[in-house]
């Protein structure tokens, strides 16, 4: 059982990552509420999003403490998804443009 | 012998660390995830195609919603609620975001317990994240009959592009179902601990094998991914 105390952190990591996720949970419900617009809201929605995956990810998760060859391992792939949204973003301005061109009323 | 060979994770300290350690991990002979119990390992690979069909699903998502002419329904007033005669945007979205992190803090504190083999916090944290699931999952079919009710379908709905009813059923219902499975698995370890399935080295029902705490930190894992998926529909479905 050498390997029990492995993932043994204080508890006061969790409670702290716990707070300030509602913290920032709370910050990303009221970009809506104020209903803010345009790059304001983006930027504040996405880095809100980034920073709670990243919380979740490396405190929840234990990612932190984990070997390199691991977190190589499990999240340098989905990176690889942002190439995905590239293709899909020309692709879905592709047919709109299509669309705006061929149909007066949309599908 | 060869359970103890299977199962001790134990490494000695002196195995290099940065990138070296990841070349010498990788190429290491039998195991290259050294200090994670297979168990563990094989769980991070099951999450990571998982988020690879979460992200199909959310790509296809942008797509429909990019590549549309017709104006997309507005969530912030699609998701409000009526309370006490005034409509409140999103509120069920966010306490439902609430109650889904706060099952993940006390599962990741029911974890810390597991290793310290405090069966009776252990069991009482992983059925409180279970009751919190359970609340979730309630609280999105109160979601689901309301919009079915409001006249939403997969094929269309009464506020603009159809694209929406699909996306939202599929992205929804696909969290909710992985949001059940955890707390049935939830449910199971918790038994297990509680009865102290792993202090007396009880074998598995259906695999014969003597289980340890570690399943704790894996069933966690998979419950802090759901978490993690609903940041990212919170994030681009909801508040977009």
């Amino acid at each position: 059982m050498a390997h029990a105390k492995a993932q043994a952190h204080p508890i006061s990591v969790y409670l702290w990552t716990w707070g300030l996720l509602f913290v920032l949970s709370t910050f990303s419900y009221l970009v809506d509420y104020f209903h803010l617009q345009g790059q304001l809201r983006w930027s504040l929605i996405l880095l809100f999003m980034v920073l709670k995956a990243g919380l979740i990810v490396a405190v929840f998760m234990h990612m932190a403490w984990e070997r390199l060859a691991l977190i190589y391992a499990i999240l340098v792939p989905p990176v690889l998804v942002l190439v995905f949204v590239a293709l899909m973003t020309l692709e879905s301005d592709y047919t709109l443009i299509t669309r705006e061109l061929f149909f007066k009323a949309g599908l | 012998m060869a359970q103890a060979a299977m199962t001790d994770t134990a490494e000695s300290p002196s195995r290099p660390l940065g990138l070296r350690g990841v070349i010498a991990d990788i190429s290491s002979d039998q195991r290259a995830f050294k200090n994670v119990p297979w168990g563990k390992a094989m769980m991070w690979i099951f999450l990571l195609s998982d988020t690879f069909i979460f992200s199909c699903f959310l790509l296809s998502y942008m797509t429909v919603r990019w590549s549309t002419k017709v104006p997309w329904p507005n969530p912030s007033e699609v998701f409000a609620l009526n309370i006490g005669g005034q409509s409140v945007p999103l509120i069920l979205i966010a306490i439902m975001t609430f109650i889904l992190i706060s099952s993940s803090g006390t599962m990741a504190m029911a974890v810390k317990f597991g290793y310290a083999h405090d069966r009776r916090k252990t069991a009482i944290l992983m059925l409180v994240t279970a009751a919190f699931g359970a609340s979730f999952v309630g609280m999105q079919a109160f979601e689901w009959s309301k919009l079915i009710h409001e006249g939403v379908r997969p094929w269309g709905n009464p506020w603009g592009a159809p694209q929406f009813g699909s996306s939202f059923f599929l992205i929804t219902g696909f969290h909710g179902t992985h949001v059940s499975i955890g707390v049935i698995f939830l449910i199971a370890i918790a038994r297990k601990v509680w009865r102290g399935d792993y202090d007396i080295q009880r074998k598995g029902f259906f695999t014969s094998r003597k289980g340890n705490y570690e399943i704790v930190e894996i069933t966690g894992l998979y419950w802090h991914f759901v978490d993690l998926v609903w940041v990212f529909i919170f994030a681009l479905f909801y508040l977009w």
